[in-house]
């Protein structure tokens, strides 16, 4: 092997480095695994630096609710894990009931969360609400609340778990695309415009460009790239500590420690995984602007400055492939988490390089197997 | 959803008169400028200026009133008070006008919003009292105001036109403090031939000069390590000239350093850039025709490359034929070929007057405690400490600092960020070194957003 060959051979080779390459790619290095990080573009340039920073485990689909609860443990400890804070503040994540009908729903929510044996969800009545929110408009009835959740900065926290990877010799080329993936032996080949990469293990943490992956090895896993969009205003004096959300309406809301509000909700614009652009489309945000007018009357002086969206890729069933695959040995996917992966991040990372390193994790992943679309009919896909 | 064949985005010398030119050749036009009435900044106040602002400002200034009159008198639709905020890859222009936000479907886009002052970084530059000779201009040209002691610092024409306007207005400015390097006189020397072709902006520029110092305002020549002193409020600046410092009282403090392409719309809308080594600054590419890598989108005026008001109704004129043109209406040759021949002659003076008056490397340069972006209070220490982390461009070092976020959308940071890193890399900028920027350009109203159902809207 040549010395040039050695450079790119790996235990481990991680195709995107989004939150979960990096994560996964720090935490199989802690684990004393080679690791190896092929990424297209920049580490963090699409789904994982520009989502809306949200650490949330409210409201997840039940499936995820061990892993995100396995991951905020993480998040507890980022800033001495990773040497950097992230902007990782604890704060409670509060979805608003503007009905009582609503507020029956969330309560048998909380009611399935706590029969799985978990107790973060908690139902608040109106005052207890207020007293979170003292801003929120006064129909809002109640609502269900994660109160020790938070918020943190995306980008610099994937940043922060790729310089923590790095120091423990993660090895990391940006701008390198896997043009193609094959297997030789028991190696996997990547061939990039740098050169062939080789290592016995290979992680599909692609995100919105994940199913393209794994079609090239035969898996179908019909990843569809969405644009979610985020609208942030000028500074506000400050009146909100929680992260908020509606029980009946799209909308997550916060107010960063500067004064400014960041407002989104899963309203997307257009995708297109192929320029890796995305669009805002502000006919579309008009009801985002409303919802939090309507919801925080405080808001109806406040003044968008900007706005952004980026690529990420969401499953039909709007939960990750997470886990091995179901076709190759030596072969995991780690993508497609449908606009709520950087939560799970830390987490999955954990997890995954668990998983890799091991062989085995208690971390109930069958939900999440690529298996799931293998025996779909091809008209399902997008 | 209302569709025009053209909308131009700015009504200053270039967005006139193409629009002049492409309505009379029967397109049918949208002109949306942010200001209430025409002129741009350069013309700023053209159809109000009273006699006497007229004569302080000069014939240069008078000349917009021309244009200004051709513009009411054509068939182009004009919104004053107009801002745009978004752009559509497909070309819907989407813009705020009396509290409501509205769009149209454009066949073109005329991007003609001009050049705005290169930032200033110097130690001191974010104090009250501290502006920019361009915002001290406006002041005169809108309201006849002028700042009484002001003392006026950095290079380039606009400095000694503002500095003989002061003296014209009577309250001459306490002192010029030029900062053009040694030696630049000298490297300006062999573009002197051919911009002799455009001789009377040099002899402009020497009575400028002549007629500052003759009215007895002191004026120090290749100033450097320029700090602006005070608490809260400026009180002085310091400078070193001629191998001693010399400190001037005066809470009036007006920075400049030469104006670049105000390149948020071509941006916005993706289109490529190059990195224009000789005016220090970024400039889309651009056709003959003075169209964008992106199809539809066009740019005249100083957006181009700095050429001064001339140049860009001249360039203005001409993209409104070749539009008028393109879509088969009838256009003399030969109209086109004077224009362009007159534009030449404009743009020969270009060369020296850039040698001449290319900012000194240290602007670009701030010190690591020097503020880069204000709206954030980013330091070029902490650019640069980004950098070293391994942050490698523009981009990331926004997402990690917020650099660039606030309310004036990177306008001001911008170029320095690009700069700075570029720097530390020791490589000039590349194409894409730049902010991505955000929609909306503007700062826009939570409650206009909510009200926002434009009709058909896609």
């Amino acid at each position: 092997m040549t010395p040039a060959e050695a450079g790119r051979s790996a235990d481990l080779l991680v195709i995107g480095g989004g939150i979960h390459g990096c994560s996964t790619a720090f935490h199989a290095a802690q684990r004393g695994l080679k690791v190896i990080v092929i990424e297209k573009d920049s580490v963090a340039r699409h789904a994982s630096g520009v989502n809306a920073g949200g650490v949330r485990r409210l409201g997840r689909a039940l499936p995820e609710i061990p892993i995100s609860e396995r991951s905020m443990q993480i998040w507890y400890g980022i800033a001495d894990l990773l040497d950097d804070d992230c902007g990782f503040q604890v704060a409670p994540q509060i979805k608003v009931c503007e009905t009582e009908e609503e507020l029956d729903r969330m309560r048998a929510r909380a009611a399935s969360v706590r029969a799985m044996g978990f107790g973060h969800e908690v139902i608040l009545d109106q005052a207890e609400l207020r007293s979170y929110l003292p801003a929120v408009a006064p129909h809002a009835v109640g609502a269900l609340a994660s109160l020790r959740d938070g918020f943190a900065q995306p980008y610099r926290t994937t940043f922060a778990f790729q310089r923590k990877a790095q120091s423990l010799g993660v090895r990391f080329h940006e701008g390198l695309a896997a043009q193609r993936v094959s297997r030789e032996g028991r190696d996997w080949i990547v061939d990039t415009a740098e050169g062939r990469f080789r290592a016995p293990v290979l992680l599909n943490a692609a995100g919105a460009w994940g199913g393209e992956i794994a079609a090239q090895l035969g898996e179908r896993a019909p990843v569809e790239a969405i644009a979610p969009m985020m609208i942030v205003t000028a500074r506000l004096p400050h009146f909100c500590d929680a992260v908020v959300g509606a029980a009946g309406r799209p909308l997550s809301f916060k107010q960063m420690p500067n004064g400014t509000v960041v407002i989104g909700g899963g309203i997307r614009g257009n995708a297109d995984p192929r320029t890796n652009l995305s669009e805002i489309l502000f006919p579309a945000l008009q009801r985002t602007a409303e919802t939090a007018a309507d919801l925080f009357p405080i808001m109806r002086g406040a003044t968008i400055v900007r706005s952004w969206s980026g690529v990420e890729g969401r499953m039909p069933d709007d939960i990750p492939v997470i886990g091995p695959s179901a076709r190759h040995e030596g072969l995991f996917h780690e993508f497609g988490f449908s606009a709520h992966g950087f939560q799970m991040g830390p987490g999955t990372g954990a997890i995954m390089a668990e998983l890799i390193a091991t062989g085995q994790t208690d971390a109930p992943l069958a939900p999440f197997s690529i298996a799931r679309f293998a025996s779909q009919d091809a008209s399902t896909t997008h | 959803m209302r569709s025009v064949d053209v909308v131009v985005i700015g009504a200053g010398p270039a967005g006139m008169s193409c629009a002049v030119e492409a309505s009379a050749a029967g397109l049918s036009v949208l002109v949306l400028d942010e200001n209430p009435a025409p002129g741009g900044q350069i013309w700023r106040g053209i159809e109000t200026a009273t006699e006497r602002r007229g004569r302080i400002l000069g014939p240069d200034y008078g000349a917009g009133r021309t244009v200004a009159q051709a513009f009411r008198a054509s068939k182009a639709d004009y919104l004053p008070s107009a801002l745009v905020w978004n752009i559509s890859t497909e070309k819907v222009v989407e813009y705020s006008h009396r509290g409501a936000s509205h769009q149209v479907q454009a066949g073109a886009v005329v991007s003609a919003t001009g050049a705005f002052e290169r930032p200033n970084p110097l130690p001191g530059w974010t104090l009250p009292g501290v502006t920019t000779v361009g915002a001290l201009q406006i002041l005169l040209k809108s309201a006849g105001l002028v700042e009484e002691d002001a003392v006026l610092v950095g290079s380039g024409p606009l400095l000694w036109l503002m500095a003989a306007q002061l003296v014209d207005a009577g309250v001459p400015p306490k002192a010029v403090v030029e900062t053009t390097p040694k030696g630049r006189v000298l490297a300006a020397l062999r573009h002197l031939p051919r911009a002799l072709r455009a001789r009377d902006y040099l002899w402009k520029g020497l009575a400028l000069m002549r007629r500052v110092k003759a009215a007895g305002v002191p004026v120090h020549s290749h100033a450097t390590g320029i700090r602006i002193e005070g608490k809260d409020q400026a009180e002085a600046v310091s400078f070193a000239a001629n191998g001693r410092r010399v400190r001037i009282e005066s809470g009036h403090i007006a920075l400049h350093h030469g104006v670049v392409p105000n390149q948020q719309v071509t941006r916005l809308m993706r289109a490529e850039h190059v990195w224009d080594a000789s005016q220090m600054c970024f400039r889309p590419v651009l056709s003959d025709m003075g169209e964008t890598s992106v199809a539809g989108l066009f740019v005249a005026g100083d957006g181009t490359g700095i050429g001064g008001a001339k140049a860009a109704a001249l360039q203005g004129r001409l993209l409104g034929l070749r539009l008028a043109a393109r879509a088969g209406r009838s256009v003399a040759p030969e109209r086109i070929e004077r224009l362009s021949a007159g534009l030449a002659r404009e743009g020969s003076v270009r060369p020296f007057l850039e040698a001449l008056y290319a900012p000194p490397a240290w602007i670009n340069a701030p010190e690591d405690a020097t503020i880069v972006c204000r709206c954030e209070e980013i330091t070029a220490g902490q650019v640069r400490a980004a950098v070293d982390l391994g942050a490698p461009g523009p981009n990331q070092v926004k997402s990690y600092l917020r650099s660039g976020m606030g309310p004036c959308q990177g306008r001001v940071c911008g170029l320095l960020v690009s700069q700075i890193i570029a720097a530390k890399r020791g490589l000039p900028p590349q194409k894409d070194d730049y902010y991505r920027i955000r929609p909306p350009m503007k700062p826009l109203p939570l409650t206009e957003l909510a009200a926002y159902r434009p009709e058909g809207a896609k």
